[in-house]
C-alpha cells in the first residue's frame, strides 16, 4: 500500500506549501489592491500602450477555441506572447488556481472561471475588479444572464466568454420510432419518459445520477431562488415553491427509474447518446460542439427544441454552465491581460470562437443573421442557433449562486445524491444539502439568515 | 574494586568527547537526516502549525489553539469514516492475509505444479498501479456496460450492483485483496524459505503429518512475517484513498467525500479550502494509526516471547 502512503506524504507536502503561502499572501494583498485603485483611470490608450510595449502573459483555460484566438491575437500584436495552458476542466482548474493563489506563485494572468465559481473568487478578492479598466462601460454588450453573472455589487470580475442557455436536445430517430411527440411541458416530458421506457426497456428519456449544476439550473427555470446573497450575508432555502415544482416532477422520474443511472461525460454516456438509449438531454447551448466531436454515431439524429415549460405556453429558460475570463489579483501584467480578454470576449476573438463552434455571450454575435441561420448537418440541417439564441433571451431573472458554490457542489452527491440510490427523496436530499451549505457558511464567517 | 571503574568511566567518556569526538558517523547519516528533515519532519511540523489556525473566507486567519482538534473529536463525518476503515480492517485484512498464507504454504509445499508460474501470476497484480487496477475493476463492476452487465445479459441474471452504497466497501475490499494478496504471499514465502530443511526431515522421521509440520514448524516460523504484514495492512487500511477516490467518479452517490479519513482530508482542503481543519484531520488520523500499529506490535512481540 505504498501508493496510498505516498499520497498522504504528497498531501502533507501540499499542506506545507500552502501554509508558507498564507503568510506571504496576506501581506501582499494590501499592496496589489492599492495598485488597482491607482490605475482606476486606465483608458483605451493605456491598453494600447501596454499592447505596444508587449510582454508575456499566461492564460489558463480549457475552452478549445481559445487556441485560435491566441494565434489571432499574437498575429495582431506581435510584441505580445501568450502562453495558453490547460490545467484541467472546471474543478481541477479551480483547485489549481486556488492553490497557486494561496502559494502566491505560478498564478496565471488570465483564468477561465465558470459563472457559478466566479463569486467565490470575487469574494476572496482573488480576481481583479475590472471596472478599473473600464469593464463597467461594456454594459449592454453581453446578454443579461452572463453579464449579471460576472458582476457583484459595483464590481465586474470577469468578461463573459460563452453562455449556456438551456434547451432540449433530443434524438429524433428514437422519438419517431416510438411515435412520441416532442414534449413542450414537463408533464409531457414525464409522459414521454414513461412511454419510451415501456416501449423499450433499454431506452431512457435522459440520464441523471445527481448533478449539482443541472439541478440548480432546473430550479432556476422553475422560478426557485434558493440562494440569496448580499455581501457576507447568505440565505439558503430549498423549500420555496420553485424548488418544489422541480422536485415533485423529477422525483417521479427517479422513483420510477425512468432516468438512466449513467454519469454525464462518462464513456457509457457518450455511448448511450449515440445508440439511442439516452433519448434527450436538457443542457446548455455549448452542447452542439460536444455532440459533434464526442458522439459521431448520433450524426443526423439529434435535434434541438426549447426547454419544456412548467406552464403550457410559457417561455422560461435558465443558464447551465458557461465561463468567463477573469484576471487573478496576483497577476503582474493586468493591463495586457485585460487587453487579451477584451480581444477574446468583445472584439475580433468572439468571431474566431463562433467560427470554431462556441456559443457566444455577446448580443451582437447572437443576433447576427450569419450566426442564427447557420445550418448544422449534424442536426439534420436544423438552424440550431435560433432555438438557442431565443433561450438566451428567456433566462429567468434574479438567480444567484453561493459565494462558495464550488464547495457546495462538491458535497451535492453526499446529500442529494442519496435520492438517486434510494436512500431519500430529492426534497429531503436538498434539505440536507442546504444544511451542509449553511454549516460551511457559518464555518467561513458568513452571517446566515 | 567495584568503585574504581564506576568513577573512571564518566571521566574517560568526557575526555573522549572533549578532545577527539568523531563526526564520521554523522557524516554518513547527514544526507539522510537532511532529506528526512526536509520531506518528513518539516511537513509534519507545518501541518501541526496549520492545525492551530483557522482561515475563513470572511474574517481571515486567526489563531484558535486546539479548537480544530476539539471539532475533530466531535465530527460525525470523521468518525463515520474512521468506522468504515476500521470495519474494512477487521474484515478485509484477515481474509487477505489468510489467502496469502494459504498460497505461500501451497508454493512452499513443493507439491504445486508450475509453482513459479503460480507465484508470478499471484504477484502480478501488485505490479499494476492501484489507479489502473481500480479503473479496471471499475469497468468490470459496471452494471450498464461492464462485465456485470454482460454476465446479467448472457445468463439472464440480475446481479446486485457492486457499486451501490451497501456493497461498495466490499467491492473496494475485493480490489485491495486482489492487489495485495501476492505481495503478502511473497513476504510469507520468503520467511518460509529460511526455515532450516533439516527441521522438516526430523519431523518426517518422527512421523509428523504435513498438517502437523505446518502447525508446529511453518506457522511459528512465520510469526515475524505475519506481524510485519499485519502492521503494513493496518496502515494501508487507515490510509485507504486511491480506490475510493477513483471509484467515486463511477459511483458518486455511494462514495461520499468523507468516505475514508484520507478522502475526507483531501476533500476538505481541495474542495472546501479548509486547509487548517484538513491538517487537523490528517494529524488525528496519523496519531490513531500510530497507536493502533504500536499496540498490535507490542501484543505481537509479547506473544512472540
Amino acid at each position: 500500500m505504498n501508493t496510498t502512503r505516498r499520497h498522504a506524504l504528497l498531501l502533507a507536502g501540499a499542506l506545507a506549501v500552502s501554509l508558507v503561502a498564507t503568510a506571504c499572501g496576506s501581506s501582499g494583498q494590501g499592496g496589489t489592491e492599492a495598485a488597482a485603485t491607482r490605475s482606476a483611470a486606465m483608458s483605451d490608450t493605456d491598453l494600447q500602450a501596454a499592447l505596444d510595449a508587449g510582454g508575456t502573459i499566461t492564460v489558463s483555460a480549457w475552452e478549445p477555441t481559445l487556441k485560435q484566438v491566441v494565434s489571432g491575437f499574437q498575429a495582431k500584436y506581435p510584441k505580445v506572447k501568450v502562453n495558453l495552458v490547460n490545467s484541467g476542466t472546471n474543478k481541477d482548474q479551480y483547485t489549481a488556481l486556488q492553490n497557486a493563489i494561496k502559494a502566491g506563485s505560478g498564478v496565471p494572468d488570465v483564468a477561465q472561471i465558470e459563472y457559478y465559481a466566479l463569486p467565490q473568487f470575487a469574494l476572496s478578492k482573488s480576481v481583479a475588479d475590472l471596472t478599473a479598466f473600464g469593464a463597467d462601460k461594456l454594459d449592454g454588450t453581453f446578454t443579461p444572464g452572463p453579464w449579471n453573472s460576472v458582476r457583484s455589487g459595483n464590481g465586474v470580475y470577469g468578461l463573459p466568454m460563452d453562455s449556456g442557455p438551456m434547451a432540449l436536445f433530443y434524438n429524433k430517430e428514437v422519438f419517431d420510432k416510438h411515435k412520441i411527440a416532442v414534449p413542450a411541458t414537463w408533464e409531457e416530458y414525464i409522459a414521454a419518459a414513461r412511454k419510451l421506457h415501456a416501449a423499450d426497456p433499454k431506452a431512457y428519456i435522459t440520464n441523471d445520477t445527481g448533478d449539482a449544476g443541472f439541478t440548480t439550473s432546473m430550479i432556476w427555470q422553475a422560478g426557485g431562488k434558493p440562494y440569496q446573497v448580499d455581501g457576507a450575508k447568505v440565505r439558503v432555502d430549498f423549500t420555496d415553491p420553485g424548488t418544489r415544482k422541480f422536485t415533485t416532477a423529477w422525483q417521479q422520474l427517479v422513483s420510477e427509474k425512468l432516468v438512466a443511472p449513467i454519469t454525464a461525460w462518462s464513456d457509457a454516456w457518450y455511448k448511450g447518446l449515440g445508440d439511442g438509449s439516452i433519448a434527450t438531454l436538457i443542457i446548455g447551448a455549448w452542447m452542439p460542439a460536444n455532440l459533434e466531436s464526442g458522439v459521431k454515431a448520433g450524426s443526423g439524429k439529434w435535434r434541438v427544441a426549447p426547454m419544456p415549460q412548467w406552464e403550457a405556453g410559457g417561455a422560461a429558460s435558465a443558464e447551465n454552465g458557461g465561463s468567463s475570463l477573469a484576471i487573478p489579483e496576483a497577476s503582474t501584467n493586468k493591463a495586457l491581460a485585460y487587453a487579451f480578454i477584451k480581444y477574446a470576449n468583445v472584439d475580433e476573438g468572439v468571431q474566431t470562437r463562433v467560427d470554431g463552434g462556441a456559443f457566444p455571450a455577446t448580443s451582437a454575435h447572437l443576433e447576427a443573421p450569419a450566426f442564427q441561420d447557420k445550418k448544422f448537418p449534424y442536426f439534420g440541417g436544423q438552424e440550431v442557433n435560433q432555438v438557442l439564441a431565443r433561450s438566451a433571451d428567456q433566462v429567468v431573472d434574479g438567480w444567484s449562486y453561493l459565494p462558495y458554490q464550488v464547495y457546495a457542489n462538491s458535497v451535492f452527491n453526499d446529500t442529494v445524491g442519496k435520492a438517486y440510490v434510494g436512500g431519500t427523496t430529492l426534497q429531503d436530499g436538498l434539505k440536507a444539502w442546504q444544511d451542509a451549505s449553511i454549516t460551511y457558511a457559518k464555518d467561513q464567517g458568513f452571517s446566515v439568515q | 574494586m567495584v568503585a574504581t571503574p564506576q568513577a573512571s568511566t564518566p571521566s574517560a567518556w568526557k575526555a573522549a568527547s572533549r578532545g577527539s569526538r568523531s563526526w564520521t558517523g554523522w557524516r554518513f547519516v547527514g544526507p539522510f537526516m537532511a532529506v528526512f528533515a526536509l520531506v518528513f519532519l518539516a511537513p509534519i511540523g507545518y501541518s501541526i502549525h496549520l492545525s492551530l489556525f483557522r482561515t475563513q473566507l470572511i474574517g481571515g486567519t486567526v489563531f484558535v489553539g486546539l479548537d480544530n482538534y476539539l471539532k475533530a473529536l466531535g465530527d460525525p463525518q470523521l468518525w463515520a469514516a474512521f468506522g468504515r476503515v476500521a470495519l474494512f480492517l477487521v474484515v478485509q485484512v484477515p481474509i487477505m492475509l489468510f489467502l496469502s498464507l494459504l498460497m505461500a504454504l501451497a508454493i512452499d509445499s513443493g507439491r504445486l505444479y508450475g509453482a513459479s508460474f503460480f507465484r508470478i501470476s499471484v504477484f502480478l497484480p501488485y505490479a499494476v498501479p492501484a489507479v489502473v487496477a481500480t479503473l479496471m475493476w471499475g469497468f468490470m463492476y459496471g452494471t450498464q456496460f461492464g462485465l456485470i452487465a454482460d454476465v446479467n445479459e448472457v445468463l439472464g441474471l440480475s446481479l446486485p450492483d457492486p457499486l451501490s452504497p451497501g456493497l461498495v466497501l466490499t467491492s473496494i475490499g475485493n480490489i485491495v485483496t486482489w492487489e495485495f494478496v501476492g505481495y503478502n504471499m511473497l513476504i510469507f514465502y520468503s520467511a518460509l524459505r529460511v526455515v532450516n530443511p533439516s527441521l522438516y526431515e526430523a519431523a518426517e522421521m518422527d512421523g509428523a503429518s504435513q498438517l502437523r509440520i505446518v502447525w508446529a514448524i511453518k506457522l511459528p516460523a512465520l510469526r515475524g512475517a505475519l506481524m510485519i504484514a499485519t502492521i503494513f495492512s493496518i496502515i494501508g487500511s487507515f490510509q485507504l484513498f486511491n480506490e475510493p477516490s477513483i471509484l467515486k467518479s463511477l459511483a458518486p452517490n455511494a462514495i461520499t467525500t468523507s468516505f475514508t479519513p484520507n478522502l475526507y482530508a483531501y476533500s476538505l482542503s481541495f474542495a472546501g479550502q479548509q486547509f487548517n481543519y484538513s491538517a487537523t484531520v490528517a494529524i488525528v488520523m496519523g496519531l490513531i494509526t500510530m497507536i493502533v500499529a504500536y499496540v498490535v506490535q507490542l501484543r505481537g512481540a509479547r506473544k512472540g516471547l
